[in-house]
């Protein structure tokens, strides 16, 4: 018997892929799949680095595509990108127990791996669906409506076709502080950017040169009017958290103490 | 624009919509075309939710707090000493592109006071949405109120540009909304509702044949009704709103607990609580009615006029049908896992597709997602240890309260001594 590999990749969805395919090609024993920066923990094991071949991962993904629902595809990708320690083992089980089954089985809830993929696809699309629903966009002096983002999942990549047929006729941009990129939406489509915020963008005065003179008075009428419709006799705090994590109240304008 | 006229105004005209409680943004297919602004999807999208825990998905205002009525369970009665304000058809309009493109609301939710009379304020309201639509090639989602009484000409424009309209029926009973609301009549909500219903079918049809059919309030219509205002009990309510349901193809019916707002003889005095336990069963009740296939008069009869605020709708029934259970979760219908206390939709889902793969046992139905402290007592699975003792009703009942916690649970503790 071959002893236990952990395979190492450079962190992209084709390289999960060709992780897949290289697990299978070699009749690894998989112990563990890891991306980029984290240290091996078990000193047992084999490390192999994989690099990222786009015609095995295309390979892996036609042969999964066979078997799979448009449901089953989604989850993998949405689990991919929950970026959460281990998920991509899950990733490998469920590609294994499909090609072992040679159906579908995105509704064999009952398997460990199926459900943990559900329930992380799930999760995303949660973040996801937040995402669209708390990014709040100032109108720069250049006539660009900008937003910062931390989401917990790397979600941008799936809220681009939100944004775009929403907002087609404003350029604006999304940015993720966390993982240090952004889309930039020209009025033609979006394409992915990178900026060095080299000054402090909370400060009051870069916020004069960068914003527009209207725009901190639409924050306030927006504030006015979450407090004016709030029923007082009804609060319920909990509830209110929630809904609305404290995690994301520095981004939404009408939890901002500043703007009365 | 003057921002610190329209702050004001919208202080005041947002105050007095928020007893409105739909705000719903789904259920409208609306995509972008030519490159304008908006694009509706048909999912709706909270953007943020008030202290007092309600979705924000859409800008709601009254375009004016003037009204010609003196409702008694209204703030903007005509009697009531407050101060009014109106906004200008162009000032909605800029708010609404505005927060719009802030990505702050899905669309707009316009309500007014009656001022004049019921034409004159359904025309100012279509304006409004007119407008929106046609010169700022917006596609976002538009929430208009039905006026009562207003005419059908009005009624059939409102549509073109709305996704959804809706006529407060408030009162659920014709003798309730005659002590309360003296100066309305029945008939004339009942009138739009009836016109927007027609049109929509008609609408419809049309579509099959011809694809460029206009919509039509692609979203549907919907209402409100005031719980605990005038003395009705669950049942009078839930039979209302079932009426509502079955005879004007009604989207969704909303129940808003009554919050107490003036010193009228006629409705709770103004320290008395919002009753949000009791407005809690009865969504309840309308999730059942809805989606999981029970009747109402399975839910609320004679012998049960008003529901158990100690227990859910569904728990409540299911230990009165005692007869109906165990279910054997790996080869009942569907219609049967809905009913299994602790079984939602989502788990009913899940169970009839895992349950192709295998057999499954507590465990599994844990892990997908059945609530198991009710549900236990209610079924058979692929395990041994199920439910044999024959508990009854009363039993079962107190175990359940016994091992779990509820949110509503210290407002009728007293009760639970009892046992």
């Amino acid at each position: 018997m071959k002893p236990s590999t952990s395979l190492i990749y450079d962190g992209t969805f084709h390289g999960l892929l060709t992780c897949v395919y290289t697990a299978f090609e070699e009749k690894l024993l998989v112990y563990n799949i890891l991306p980029p920066g984290i240290p091996q923990t078990d000193m047992f094991a084999e490390n192999i680095e994989v690099f990222t071949d786009e015609v095995k991962a295309k390979r892996v993904w036609l042969g999964f595509q066979k078997y799979a629902t448009q449901r089953g595809q989604n989850s993998i990708y949405y689990a991919y990108l929950s970026e959460l320690p281990k998920i991509e083992l899950d990733i490998l089980r469920y590609f294994q127990h499909t090609f072992n089954c040679k159906t579908s089985v995105d509704g064999d809830f009952a398997n460990v791996h199926v459900l943990k993929i559900a329930q992380t696809a799930k999760k995303v699309g949660r973040e996801k669906h937040r995402m669209e629903a708390f990014v709040r966009f100032q109108l720069t002096k250049d006539n660009i409506y900008f937003s910062n983002i931390e989401p917990d999942f790397n979600v941008l990549p799936i809220i681009e076709k939100h944004f775009t047929s929403r907002y087609s006729d404003q350029q604006w941009i999304i940015y993720d502080l966390k993982r240090k990129f952004g889309l930039y939406y020209d009025l033609e489509k979006a394409r992915v950017i990178h900026i060095n915020f080299s000054k402090n963008l909370s400060s009051s005065e870069e916020k004069e040169l960068l914003f527009d003179t209207t725009e901190i008075k639409f924050q306030q009428l927006w504030k006015k009017y979450f407090e004016a419709t709030t029923i007082k006799s009804r609060i319920n705090t909990r509830l209110h958290h929630q809904h609305v994590p404290k995690r994301y109240w520095k981004y939404l304008s009408e939890k901002n103490p500043l703007h009365n | 624009m003057m921002f610190e006229r329209i702050k004001e105004k919208l202080e005041i005209l947002a105050d007095a919509a928020k007893y409105d409680v739909s705000c719903s943004s789904s259920g409208s297919k609306r995509t972008n075309k030519n490159k304008g602004l908006g694009n509706s999807d048909g999912m709706g999208i909270c953007h943020s939710y008030t202290q007092d825990g309600r979705c924000v998905s859409l800008l709601k205002i009254l375009l004016t707090n003037h009204c010609i009525f003196d409702c008694a369970y209204c703030v903007t009665r005509r009697s009531n000493d407050i101060k009014r304000a109106a906004f200008k058809v162009q000032e909605v309009v800029d708010l609404t592109i505005n927060f719009y493109r802030r990505n702050y609301i899905e669309g707009l939710f316009l309500s007014s006071g009656i001022f004049k009379d019921a034409d004159f304020t359904m025309e100012r309201l279509i304006r409004v949405a007119k407008k929106l639509r046609l010169e700022e090639n917006f596609n976002g989602y538009i929430h208009l109120k039905s006026i009562p009484g207003a005419s059908d000409e009005l009624m059939r424009e409102a549509g073109l540009y709305a996704d959804r309209l809706s006529v407060n029926i408030e009162i659920p009973t014709i003798s309730g909304l005659k002590k309360l609301a003296p100066e309305k009549n029945h008939s004339d909500f009942i009138k739009p509702m009836n016109k927007v219903k027609n049109e929509i079918i008609q609408y419809n049809s049309e579509k099959k044949l011809i694809k460029s059919t206009p919509k039509y309030a692609p979203a549907g219509q919907s209402t409100q009704m005031i719980v605990g205002a005038s003395g009705e009990s669950d049942r009078e309510i839930m039979l209302s709103a079932n009426y509502y349901y079955k005879n004007y193809n009604m989207k969704r019916v909303y129940y808003s607990g009554y919050v107490p707002i003036s010193n009228d003889p006629r409705l709770p005095s103004l320290g008395s609580q919002v009753p949000m336990l009791r407005e809690n069963r009865l969504y309840q009740t309308d999730w059942l009615m809805r989606f999981y296939g029970f009747e109402v008069n399975e839910l609320l009869n004679q012998q049960f006029p008003n529901l158990d605020v100690e227990v859910d709708p569904k728990l409540s029934w299911a230990l009165r049908n005692q007869h109906q259970f165990p279910v054997d979760v790996n080869i009942a219908e569907k219609e049967m896992l809905l009913r299994i206390p602790g079984v939602g939709l989502k788990s009913a889902h899940k169970i009839l597709q895992a349950r192709r793969f295998r057999k499954l046992n507590y465990d599994h139905l844990k892990a997908i997602g059945v609530a198991l402290n009710r549900a236990r007592y209610f079924i058979i699975c692929d395990s041994r240890g199920w439910e044999t003792r024959d508990l009854g009703p009363a039993k079962i009942k107190s175990l359940i309260l016994r091992n779990s916690v509820g949110k509503f649970r210290k407002e009728y503790s007293s009760q639970l001594s009892l046992f």
